[in-house]
């Protein structure tokens, strides 16, 4: 029983890291949290939803493109939203006012697109289960895992070994720094706001599978995890996004098995509380202020 | 082989560069000396493309520079070494090297780092240590060798004695010499301004925004105004 709930814990736990990667990502590098996150992983669930049923594409075709799809909306939220603010030197607040309008908008757009009641993916994935010493694994689950764990290897390896993942932290520790050292970080800030909402489409796709639930407002709960899970880890902090993912995960899961499940929500953030008060800079955070504009 | 033609900056309603001109001819190492707040750091800051000069135009190797990004501006071949020296303190020290590397494609890039280990070996002893945790010479040598790895014609150095033992500003000002005979063209910034102008050719004082006196280091050395003010009175 508890090693299965632990294994249901992870597994949720690990959608909600990547969707917190997108939040520390964004965070790290331009300081600041991008409302619309939450949104952008909405589209990505409903553009994989659309690839799986209408044009009948593979679970990992259509994660793919909803990746793509969350990309492209992250480059057009970045040089329509954000960089036109940039280059005005206003308030820190107009950016992050900024990110609000673009979550209202695309939430109004996906209820006049996709319409108002929820829709699941075909429930073939969800039937199959494998049994592993006395442990149920689902089909969903293990795809949720691989990808989400194959995903967050895959940007920790970039981003610590290549000369683009280099620049990424180099902008996000010092702007003007990485300025000076020939990094061009206009790019790397698209880049980052596309990688972003990359993870975060892909993510939607994969919440989407294991709630069997898609809908236009999912974004803005999922987005206050996602964001509750950067201020946990510490924010900017890439392995805090991971921990603190998987943690909240888990004790969501233990709260619903252990007969509170009308309270989840109180119970995982009331734990987050709980953190807070004994690490207010978080589980990974560094209590200097970090990152520039 | 830098020109500065009558630059004009300043920080909105501030006017921190009024009039500034100022030649750097290939080769030689020039200084540019003056009190806290004459605008030394700010002229730096505007040849790097890091403040949009307001009127006046900068040449590097006779190709207009003013206004282009600063990323544009390194790979045109110039370098600078900021001011507090600018380390990244959660990347190690070889990260630090390699950043310094990062627009370069040849395959010379770590036969340069060997270089810079030779110059520096504590670096390469510490290569694997996060930035932050250097000493404050260390940190500068980090600083200049990180500059050199984009392979400069030009380097820029703003107060590299800054908050240094006198042992270590030594050290500095020989290595600042060594690779000005190896052929990189040097632009110091200085508050020492004794050692700026013995290494020094040609020196620029700066007061409030303007060039008030320019010529050889050494004349400038001479000269009475700039030993009341800078050099503690005549000898």
């Amino acid at each position: 029983m508890f090693l299965q709930q632990l294994i249901n814990g992870i597994t949720l736990g690990s959608t909600y890291a990547l969707i917190a990667l997108g939040y520390t990502l964004i965070f790290g590098v331009l300081n600041i949290v991008n409302m619309a996150h939450g949104e952008i992983f909405m589209f990505g669930a409903f553009i994989g939803l659309i690839l799986a049923t209408k044009f009948n594409m593979s679970i990992f075709s259509a994660l793919l493109g909803a990746m793509v799809a969350g990309a492209v909306l992250g480059y057009l939220m970045e040089r329509l939203a954000l960089r036109p603010l940039r280059r005005r030197k206003v308030s820190e607040l107009a950016p992050l006012i900024s990110t609000i309008g673009v979550s209202i908008f695309l939430e109004s757009l996906a209820l006049r697109l996709f319409g108002p009641q929820a829709q699941s993916f075909p429930s073939i994935y969800a039937a199959q289960l494998f049994e592993v010493g006395g442990l149920k694994i689902s089909a969903v689950q293990i795809i949720i895992l691989a990808i989400s764990f194959g995903l967050m290897v895959a940007l920790r390896f970039w981003l610590a070994k290549t000369r683009l993942g280099k620049s990424i932290r180099a902008t996000a520790e010092n702007i003007e720094t990485a300025n000076l050292l020939g990094v061009d970080t206009q790019k790397v800030i698209v880049l980052t706001v596309m990688l972003a909402s990359a993870l975060g489409g892909g993510a939607g796709v994969l919440v989407g599978l294991a709630f069997n639930a898609i809908e236009p407002t999912m974004g803005i709960t999922m987005g206050f995890k996602g964001l509750a899970v950067l201020i946990l880890g510490g924010l900017g902090n890439i392995t805090g996004a991971m921990v603190g993912g998987l943690l909240l995960g888990i004790a969501e899961i233990f709260s619903v098995a252990y007969g509170v499940s009308s309270y989840r929500d109180a119970v995982a953030f009331g734990f987050i509380i709980l953190l807070l008060f004994l690490r207010p800079q978080g589980i990974f955070g560094s209590k200097e202020q970090q990152g520039g504009r | 082989m830098l020109q500065l033609q009558q630059l004009a900056a300043g920080y909105g309603n501030i006017k921190a560069l009024k009039n500034i001109d100022l030649t750097v001819p290939a080769g030689s190492i020039v200084s540019l000396i003056g009190a806290n707040g004459a605008g030394k750091t700010t002229v730096m800051k505007v040849i790097m493309g890091l403040i949009k000069p307001e009127f006046g135009q900068i040449f590097f190797k006779g190709q207009n520079i003013s206004g282009i990004a600063s990323h544009k501006i390194v790979s045109l071949g110039l370098s600078l070494v900021p001011e507090g020296r600018s380390i990244l303190s959660r990347m190690t020290v070889l990260e630090n090297l390699e950043m310094g590397a990062c627009q370069r494609q040849d395959n010379e890039v770590q036969a340069d780092l060997q270089r810079i280990f030779q110059r520096f070996p504590i670096l390469e002893e510490r290569k694997a240590q996060l930035g932050g945790t250097l000493s404050g010479g260390q940190q500068q040598m980090l600083a200049i060798g990180r500059a050199l790895m984009s392979r400069p014609e030009l380097l820029l150095l703003d107060e590299p004695s800054m908050g240094l033992a006198p042992l270590v500003v030594a050290d500095i000002f020989k290595v600042i010499q060594e690779i000005n005979q190896e052929g990189t063209t040097v632009l110091l910034v200085e508050q020492n301004v004794r050692q700026a102008l013995k290494i020094a050719k040609y020196a620029f004082v700066l007061e409030t925004g303007r060039i008030s006196l320019h010529g050889q280091a050494e004349d400038i050395a001479k000269d009475p105004r700039v030993m009341e003010a800078y050099l503690g009175g005549k000898k």
